[in-house]
């Protein structure tokens, strides 16, 4: 077993350092404490380690060892998309023209970025079938909350009081708390035996009060709506509007497009669908694109083309929601997100999702025979499926989970959707190859044979990982959040 | 030609599709209506080679100033601070950048360690009991806070300072517009918050004073004085801070902070016209609960070997829903990587030496733009690395910076855009990375300009 890996704090030694500062070139007689008063300044200085170069770099190195990416394995985490990151995007986004640059410089100074910003606006829309986009949002989630705040901006523009947010019981946590966050209220419809919306229970919830439908299409089953027409008419006639959660937008591009579906509003992942990094939890980006009645309510600023072929801000009217985020957005990923565009571009975008689709539906044949498939047929992007079939050997989800991590496999979405009974959720993407897929499904396969006939070991997994399964609720009964150094 | 991403043999697709049982891809996409479908190719961007995409964003990048081809004199909440080389070496090890949220902790310690080192880092730097693995940006972290602070007293009104960053005030406004909070600014005076306005618009329906400093004008905010005046109304104090100065500065955590947010930006953080940077988001121990975002949190494996997980999850969206602390999931974790590594290599030493040195040039500067004829400081408040500059009446800001753009400097930020009184006064910053050399010249050629 390998030792604990130290703290970076208890690797100091008073006197050791890593740091190399410009000189002072500038007068420097007088103490700081003549140019700042004292009560303003630190009464002790921060408890900060004291290292050396090689020490930080054998530090990190040592974490990123014990943790696992796209680039160390297979990581068929659902609605994640986790696909490949390409290396040229990581390289282009360094350049110093498009990475050391300040958004208060004069708009001159700026019209590369500007233009690469505007050119994005308008793939985004395209790929959506969207009239305007704007890139401000720093994730998806922050992407949901800008639409919800601009589809509420927009009833109220028309004296219209809607508060009522409908979203399907399968639909991301997040939908529903960006509905609380924009002061809307949620109402949480049932999905019908098929794992599509319940078109009368939604007739039922749909009303004078209703701001909009929230919807993953496909959905966070794998699913794709088929009543998504219906759905759309029954929402915009009772006068809400549609929200389109992009996150699992890897299926569809090119082949249909919420603008088409019905959708008023869309957010897309830029760091699910256009392969920029996870980044060990972000940063991500979630543009969000409106139909033509939406656009005074987007928020400001966003990029607009002048008549003599320049690129400037523009602030927006008096409707727009107002700033949602400092500066433009989270611009190094959109740098990403357009350089991933223009690897592709629409016709290789198309093939990227129908390769995603393809090798999800051949997981999910070849896993049929092994688990419970509760929605049989096609599924799109990545599929559910159940592991209940094993709780006869006291085996659960969670233990075939961390039993595929002594296979070098990042395991599924375990646990949901919160309506299929010991989920896992399977979204292999687009990037992996037969081989690998071949090679997790057999994997698989083995795993529910040793629950059969061997349940301990899967019960007891992980057995090859730095450290074994973690007392979770010990971490939040008795929460120690930092290591008090000071 | 096969795309360079995409394993998929035609083999493989013919014995996938006979797995399936299908015998072309569109049955996979047979359940959409054709009404929905889209026909034709998408009109978007053409796709172009890895030589020519390489070629296009430098073409790009090149119509861009940049802090390699010009001094910058611009902060107004981000700044061209040195970052260490070190650090884009460690967040390029990919088993960092292509992770997501440590889901799996057995095979996540590695980050999980390191957002439990970067929350460490916040607490130590702001004197905070408990910080979170990072918001947004600074702005959106201060929208949050002061979501929290209404949440935690149960009162709808915010006093703010209007020498928080205009951004953050205005991230600030749309949040609280949709919650049914309302907002009153209070003015400054000499630079700093008009103290005696302050406690004018406190009452007993105040959820929190929220103040930045240094402020947006770059000066020190008393927090020491302002404190007593929020807690004897009940309501709690939010500290908008510059980490990096909080390696001079005293922490605000020390001077009676109940929540203390910023931009890690300084840090390391490459400015990249704004975004991502890296939010940050610490609280008082009684707060904990009420925190927006991920936490990581110690603890011991099987074997009573030491770990960290995710912890205190039933505050998050998904467990909670609509009744969650926050809607926010991904964050800005590779920034945050950049801070803790940033904090590694200066150390102790480090930010006490850098921070001296912002606050050495930054006076440097100040005193020769004060000499220039006509101009002189707008405020004498104590300052860290940004101050104001008052230029003679009717000097237009945005043709100053277009002239010093020229002369291979980006000039500082005009705050006439923002405070109308403030018209001809530019807001500079002076970083460790500015020379004597570039000081006098920038110095020389704004004087040119007048």
């Amino acid at each position: 077993m390998k030792p604990e890996q130290s703290l970076i704090f208890e690797l100091s030694r008073p006197g050791r350092s890593a740091y190399s500062l410009p000189a002072c070139d500038v007068p420097q007689e007088e103490a700081i404490e003549s140019l700042i008063p004292a009560g303003l300044l630190r009464s002790e200085p921060a408890v900060l380690p004291e290292v050396s170069e090689v020490d930080v770099i054998r530090h990190y190195t040592a974490l990123s060892r014990r943790n696992f990416g796209v680039d160390n394995g297979f990581y068929p985490l659902g609605s994640c998309t986790m696909k490949y990151n390409p290396k040229i995007n990581e390289d282009v986004a360094r350049f110093p023209g498009l990475a050391k640059i300040h958004p208060y410089q004069p708009e001159e100074s700026l019209q590369g970025a500007l233009e690469l910003m505007y050119t994005l606006q308008k793939d985004i829309a395209a790929l959506t079938g969207m009239d305007a986009v704007s890139l401000q949002p720093a994730a998806g989630a922050h992407g949901e909350w800008t639409g919800l705040m601009m589809i509420r901006a927009y009833h109220e523009s028309r004296g219209e009081a809607r508060t009522k947010v409908i979203v399907p019981d399968s639909s991301h946590g997040t939908n529903p708390a960006s509905a609380a966050a924009a002061g809307l209220d949620t109402i949480t419809i049932p999905s019908n035996d098929k794992g599509m919306v319940d078109l009368e229970a939604l007739k039922a919830a749909v009303g004078s009060d209703t701001a909009a439908l929230m919807l993953t299409n496909p959905s966070t089953l794998g699913l794709f709506e088929t009543q998504i027409v219906e759905i759309a008419s029954i929402v915009h006639e009772a006068g809400g509007l549609l929200y389109y959660d992009g996150a699992n937008s890897n299926a569809i591009m090119g082949i249909t497009r919420p603008g088409d579906m019905g959708f008023d509003v869309v957010h897309l992942n830029l760091h699910k669908t256009m392969s920029t990094p996870h980044g060990g939890g972000g940063p991500g980006a979630g543009p969000v694109g409106v139909k033509a009645k939406l656009i005074p309510f987007l928020p400001q600023p966003t990029v607009a083309r002048n008549e003599d072929g320049s690129f400037s801000l523009h602030t927006g009217g008096p409707e727009s929601i107002g700033r949602v985020k400092a500066y433009y957005g989270n611009f190094g990923i959109l740098v990403r997100a357009y350089a991933y565009i223009r690897t592709y571009g629409p016709e290789g975008l198309r093939e990227v999702s129908e390769n995603a689709v393809l090798n999800a539906n051949y997981m999910m044949h070849r896993l049929a025979p092994y688990f419970e498939i509760p929605y049989p047929g096609v599924c799109k992007h990545e599929f559910v499926m159940s592991g209940r079939n094993l709780k006869q050997y006291g085996v659960r989800t969670l233990d075939v989970a961390k039993r595929l991590l002594d296979f070098g496999y990042h395991p599924p979405t375990v646990y949901f959707p919160l309506t299929v009974e010991e989920c896992m959720m399977i979204e292999p993407t687009e990037t992996e190859s037969k081989e690998t897929l071949d090679g997790f499904i057999d994997t698989m396969i083995q795993i529910v044979k040793e629950a059969q006939e061997t349940p301990e070991i899967v019960i007891n997994a992980p057995h090859t990982t730095e450290i074994s399964r973690l007392d979770e609720t010990q971490a939040a009964r008795k929460p120690v959040l930092n290591c008090a150094c000071g | 030609m096969k795309h360079r991403y995409l394993p998929m043999t035609e083999q493989d697709r013919q014995e996938m599709m006979e797995t399936v049982g299908i015998r072309s891809i569109e049955e996979l996409f047979a359940d959409i209506p054709q009404s929905v479908r889209y026909q034709g190719t998408l009109p978007m961007s053409e796709a172009l080679d890895e030589y020519a995409l390489l070629r296009h964003m430098k073409e790009l990048a090149d119509k861009n100033a940049n802090f390699d081809t010009h001094a910058s004199f611009l902060g107004a909440g981000l700044y061209d601070h040195h970052i260490p080389v070190v650090i884009n070496h460690v967040i390029s090890r990919s088993e960092f950048y292509t992770a997501y949220t440590p889901y799996q902790p057995e095979i996540s310690q590695g980050e999980l360690q390191a957002i439990f080192e970067f929350q460490s880092y916040i607490c130590e730097l702001t004197g905070m009991k408990v910080a979170n693995a990072s918001m947004y940006d600074g702005a959106t972290a201060f929208a949050e806070a002061a979501v929290l602070a209404a949440g935690a007293t149960k009162r709808k009104k915010l006093v703010v300072s209007r020498t928080v960053h205009p951004e953050a005030r205005q991230v600030l406004a749309t949040s609280a517009r949709a919650l049914g909070l309302s907002i009153v600014e209070v003015g400054y005076r000499n630079g700093v918050t008009d103290q005696a306005e302050l406690a004018a618009a406190i009452d007993g329906e105040t959820a929190a004073v929220l103040l930045q400093s240094p402020n947006f004008f770059g000066a020190i905010e008393d927090l020491a004085a302002i404190e007593p005046l929020i807690h004897a109304a009940k309501g709690l104090l939010v500290v908008s801070a510059n980490p990096l100065a909080l390696g001079v500065l005293e922490a605000p955590g020390r001077l009676g902070a109940d929540i203390v947010v910023g931009d890690a930006q300084p840090l390391g953080i490459p400015a990249s016209l704004g975004g991502p940077t890296c939010g940050f988001f610490a609280v008082a121990e009684h707060l904990m609960r009420r925190m927006p975002g991920r936490i990581v949190g110690q603890t011991v494996d099987r074997n009573g070997k030491r770990g960290f997980v995710l912890t205190l999850q039933a505050r998050e969206q998904h467990i909670r829903r609509e009744k969650a602390t926050s809607n926010i999931c991904s964050n800005q974790a590779l920034l945050a990587l950049c801070a803790s590594v940033y904090l590694s290599v200066m150390g102790k030493e480090g930010m006490r030496e850098v921070g001296g040195l912002n606050i050495r040039k930054s006076r440097y500067a100040a005193d020769k733009l004060a000499g220039i004829s006509g101009a002189e400081a707008a405020f004498t408040a104590p300052y860290f690395n940004e101050f104001v500059l008052k230029l003679p009446e009717g000097t237009n800001i945005a043709d100053i910076n277009a002239r010093l753009l020229k002369a291979g400097i980006l000039g500082g930020y005009d705050l006439g855009r923002d405070y109308p009184e403030l018209a001809g006064h530019m807001l500079i910053a002076v970083t460790e990375k500015r020379s004597k050399a570039e000081i006098d010249q920038f110095v020389s050629v704004l004087e040119g300009c007048l």
